[in-house]
């Protein structure tokens, strides 16, 4: 199953961002830099992506959002966590509304800080997410050969 | 008529980069009723007013919105200058509003490729964010960022723009404007997209007065309200400034606003540009807003009037910072526009309001 490597499906959600990290996420997938000559495509469907990006912190409110869409991706999967409050709440990490990073929430298995994260280090994070993706693709059929 | 049927629309959608969460009741393919729900990006940033001060709540005051950034912190920072009184530099006030006015412009950009996307144009929706990475540019030759600038302080700017930027960025927006005039030529004309547009989602002069609606949604419904017409700052120095209304109401006199709404932001710049005066870009600002002082603010944002007020205590942290934001006003205009149009013309109509969701729940 290491195909979905060559082109990996992206999912984007905003969690509580300002929006900052959320443009620079279209602008990844946009001509400019162009994403999607890595076959980096944007879909609206959970079930037929393989990269989660989330942007912002998570609250109360969007908590259950971002676990829902997590739940529905189908194995394997990877969470890329786009800006510094996904990472880790940053500048609002003290607000009343904000529980903290993404990791509070579902596990995240790369992180890509700054405010707002540059298109170039997504598209960094991307690279690193496909690699995770194709180890967890490989445990997974090793799973299945052992079973 | 069949029965009323509640279909989820968001927080997850592919139309909107934003969690917005609408219960559209449907009968048959006709929305008869819509509720908003928000609260997802909520963050409480106006009370870190408490432990941040003054000059360092700018920073929490340009991430209200990363799109609006640059709007926020001068609106902000003209509030607190009120506040205490100070006055800023001529150049300073130039220079801010040609930051301004070019984020005008990104965020024009920005929504056109997303409303151009929602009616299912993705080539178009390439070629505006194509458009807008050449503005990212001059942002990132000029500050040093992409989205968050961080270029405004309280008593003026951070960073002065010198001759030779400036005629840089005179001759980028000229060669943004010709190909810019292709694309808005393409969206003003194109059967297919007048189709999705023209008669879609009306709103009357009469409601979007009654419902206070700001911005180039109220101006698209014949409403000649821009705050910029006050002539604050370097906006006086203009020549003339008229604001652009259109009076269909739809979502096609929404899209042709804002599009003349960007030549008409290029235009500033260009004039501001040339009569740039010369001199500081900063004034030294000391000491702390007066006990129970108060001072209001209002802005002209992408999205429409932005409205902010700040109270003193004393202390160099401030009493309390309220911000009204342009999308909070329009959700209600939005709602009585969606009123009896067809399901698959809810995007377009959201669109065309281009909400700003973290702005409105902060």
């Amino acid at each position: 199953m290491a195909f979905a490597s060559k082109s990996p499906w992206v999912i984007h959600y905003d969690g509580s961002s300002c929006n900052g990290c959320d443009i620079e996420v279209l602008a990844t997938l946009c001509p400019g830099f162009d994403g999607e000559r890595f076959g980096v495509v944007n879909t609206g469907n959970p079930k037929h992506a393989d990269i989660f990006l989330v942007t912002g912190s998570v609250n109360e409110q969007n908590i259950g959002v971002v676990r829902e869409i997590y739940d529905q991706m189908v194995e394997p999967k990877v969470v890329v966590a786009c800006g510094i409050c996904a990472c880790s709440g940053g500048i609002f990490h003290d607000c009343y509304n904000v529980i903290g990073g993404v990791d509070k929430a579902i596990p995240v298995d790369v992180y890509a800080p700054g405010c707002a994260v540059r298109p170039e280090q997504l598209i960094d994070a991307i690279v690193a997410g496909v690699a995770k993706l194709d180890e967890k693709s490989a445990a997974l059929a090793a799973a299945r050969k052992g079973a | 008529m069949g029965k009323a049927t509640v279909i989820p629309f968001g927080p997850q959608h592919p139309v909107l980069p934003e969690p917005l969460h609408l219960d559209l009741v449907v009968q048959d393919e006709t929305v008869v009723d819509v509720l908003p729900q928000i609260g997802f990006v909520h963050r409480g940033l106006e009370k870190l007013v408490e432990t941040r001060d003054y000059n360092q709540f700018i920073y929490i005051a340009e991430r209200i919105c990363g799109i609006c950034a640059t709007g926020h912190s001068v609106g902000y920072a003209e509030t607190v200058e009120s506040l205490m009184g100070v006055e800023i530099p001529k150049r300073a006030e130039y220079l801010r509003v040609i930051w301004h006015e070019l984020s005008r412009v990104h965020s024009h950009l920005l929504w056109l490729g997303l409303a151009a996307d929602a009616f299912g144009f993705e080539s178009m929706f390439m070629h505006c964010w194509r458009l807008r990475e050449r503005v990212l540019d001059l942002f990132e030759k000029t500050t040093g960022g992409r989205v968050i600038l961080s270029v405004v302080k309280v008593g003026g700017v951070v960073r002065d723009i010198d001759a030779t930027q400036m005629a840089e960025i005179v001759s980028v927006l000229d060669g943004i404007k010709d190909d810019y005039t292709k694309i808005m030529n393409t969206l003003l004309t194109d059967t297919s997209v007048k189709n999705r547009t023209v008669g879609v989602g009306y709103l009357s002069t009469e409601d979007a007065q009654a419902l206070s609606m700001v911005g180039p949604f109220a101006r698209a419904s014949n409403l000649p309200y821009d705050v910029r017409s006050f002539g604050k700052g370097a906006y006086g120095d203009l020549a003339d400034f008229q604001p652009i209304t259109a009076t269909e109401g739809d979502c096609y006199a929404r899209v042709k606003v804002r599009c003349l709404e960007v030549l008409q932001s290029i235009e500033i710049i260009k004039e501001l540009a040339a009569k740039m005066p010369a001199g500081d870009i900063e004034v030294a600002v000391k000491g702390a807003p007066a006990d129970g002082a108060q001072a209001s603010n209002v802005l002209e944002q992408p999205r429409g009037e932005c409205y902010y007020y700040a109270r003193g205590n004393g202390t160099k942290n401030l009493e309390r910072m309220r911000i009204r934001t342009p999308t909070s006003q329009n959700l209600a205009g939005m709602t009585v526009a969606l009123k009896g149009c067809d399901l698959a013309d809810v995007n377009m109509i959201i669109l065309t309001i281009d909400p700003c969701i973290s702005c409105t729940e902060r």
